[in-house]
């Protein structure tokens, strides 16, 4: 195993609705975990990246802001943006100007406070993440956009509304243990039953999703601390190495999208990357964290990750293997749908959740069989972007 | 100029492809078409990315085509408020042209099928904004 890049420390804020806060404080959260962890003072941290949709920021320029608020100055700092991929990017540069020597140890902090718009005004900035010359004048937004992959989709390979559903109710089953998680509360069938009006996941919002099938906005921040091998071994019990990271762009137009009925082509891209660079099969990932802001997008990854055929996706929840005691469990912290989605902050969350996997110290959510291998899939806009990073411990 | 005349609301006004409107005010869809390599594109651009000219043509879209996909929305994002439900989808014309829209609200969401032939057509919209939807073949 290449061991070249740890990441020495980890943090993460509640994702709440709400964050009573400024971007400033929201950062010292899981900036202040993450240190804790690690073990180490500002002095030796080289560089920082800071990491946001800027769409939600009052803030301009946010990095020397937030590196000052930090400590973290004279140190150089810059901004890394992928919109909902952010924080993996800034991992994927961070990981770069280690292994080019640049730098021992480097910061990468994510945030976003989502909270000061209302939704319609976030659903119209987010919207801003694709095509505005020729798809927003029609009126587009997120969760239509993952409603044509999902239609598609859905069409051909025979994947259910029941399907969907238990995905969220997976996802539920680890929101509800997991305290720094926006929506604790269990999912039940009920709650998606048609026509009930107090089924609240069962209205639809762009058909065929459905309430219960998208993710809520929330405020947050992650934090990630990434060093060489030297300062790895040095200064941390329990290193996680970084064994491959893979990363793809696709166009932002729908009308120019090959296949809807094949998921995302970013997946596809980033994991041949990612798999071929750490030197692993799909078989060998033991825990995954993948990119659920719909229901329909965990299924989806599960193929483009290589855990199941293209089309057979659905047996792994209808089997419930990706549950935390079956074959390949993916998303045991309650994934974007229950943990939220603060969009900058959420690749970091995701890798911090890796780690503690990996070093045995998830808690309640943790996977049983000391897993050693973690995979993480982080995706922006409608897969426009995608960063996988897959984890090893000693 | 003329390009937020493009669309429910538009965000983009200028653009070296704002001619698209004019087309749609004389009832054409039109794509674009290098004139040096030959690659078709829409939605137009006024640069190929393939070899780089910046020669390009118009071209009349095709008229018929496949559902390839489609949503209904049943909320809306900021300044569209009032228009749903709506529906949106992809056609596909075959030999790799595509097309994103709104559906025709003459369709009802239930009558959606993928694969479906469709055709499309220039829209306009009660207060002068012009665009082009998916309707029935």
């Amino acid at each position: 195993m290449k061991k070249e890049v740890a990441i020495i420390g980890v943090g993460q804020s509640a994702f709440v609705r709400g964050y009573e806060g400024s971007i400033r404080e929201l950062a010292f959260e899981s900036f202040r975990e993450a240190m804790q962890d690690a073990g180490i003072t500002q002095k030796e941290i080289d560089a920082s990246i800071f990491c946001s949709a800027p769409e939600y920021d009052k803030q301009r320029s946010p990095a020397g802001v937030l590196a000052e608020y930090l400590g973290l100055i004279p140190q150089p700092t810059l901004y890394v943006e992928t919109v909902c991929s952010s924080s993996s990017s800034g991992v994927r540069v961070a990981y770069s100007m280690i292994k080019a020597g640049l730098h021992d140890i480097v910061l990468v902090l994510g945030f976003q406070k989502m909270s000061e718009l209302t939704s319609a005004e976030s659903q119209e900035r987010m919207g801003r993440g694709a095509d505005i010359q020729w798809e927003a004048p029609f009126g587009t937004m997120m969760p239509a956009y993952y409603a044509l992959y999902a239609q598609a989709y859905m069409a051909k390979h025979g994947v259910t509304h029941e399907d969907l559903m238990n995905v969220r109710i997976k996802a539920s089953t680890y929101g509800v243990i997991n305290d720094r998680a926006v929506y604790r509360k269990p999912v039940r069938p009920e709650d998606f039953r048609a026509g009930d009006p107090e089924a609240k996941m069962a209205a639809p919002v762009a058909w065929p999703l459905r309430v219960g099938d998208c993710c809520a906005n929330a405020d947050g921040s992650s934090c990630i601390i990434l060093a060489n091998a030297e300062k790895a071994k040095a200064l941390s019990k329990k290193p996680v190495w970084i064994l491959g990271i893979g990363a793809a762009s696709e166009a932002v137009n729908m009308a120019a999208r090959p296949d809807f009925t094949r998921g995302l082509s970013v997946t596809y891209h980033a994991a041949q990357q990612a798999y071929r660079m750490a030197g692993i099969t799909p078989k060998d990932v033991k825990v995954a964290e993948v990119h659920d802001c719909f229901t329909i997008a965990e299924i989806m990854a599960y193929e483009g990750l290589g855990f199941a055929p293209t089309g057979e996706g659905k047996h792994l929840i209808r089997e419930k293997a990706t549950y935390k005691e079956g074959r390949i469990p993916v998303n045991v912290d309650g994934g974007l749908l229950s943990k939220g989605h603060p969009i900058g902050a959420t690749g970091g969350s995701q890798i911090r959740t890796i780690v503690l996997q990996l070093r045995g110290e998830a808690g309640p959510m943790q996977v049983p069989g000391e897993p050693d291998i973690g995979l993480v899939h982080n995706i922006g806009g409608v897969g426009l972007y995608g960063n996988i990073t897959i984890l090893a411990r000693d | 100029m003329g390009f937020e005349k493009f669309g429910r609301k538009s965000f983009t006004s200028v653009t070296k492809t704002s001619k698209f409107v004019d087309f749609l005010a004389e009832g054409k869809i039109e794509g674009t078409v290098c004139k040096d390599c030959g690659e078709k594109y829409f939605p137009p651009r006024a640069d190929c990315s393939k070899c780089l000219s910046k020669d390009l043509d118009w071209f009349e879209m095709p008229k018929k085509g496949k559902l390839e996909t489609f949503t209904t929305a049943y909320y809306a994002p900021l300044g569209f408020e009032s228009d749903p439900p709506y529906s949106m989808g992809v056609v596909d014309f075959g030999g790799g042209l595509k097309l994103f829209a709104r559906l025709s609200k003459e369709i009802k969401p239930e009558e959606l099928r993928v694969g479906m032939e469709v055709t499309v057509k220039p829209l306009k919209y009660e207060d002068g904004q012009l665009s082009f939807e998916i309707t029935m073949a």
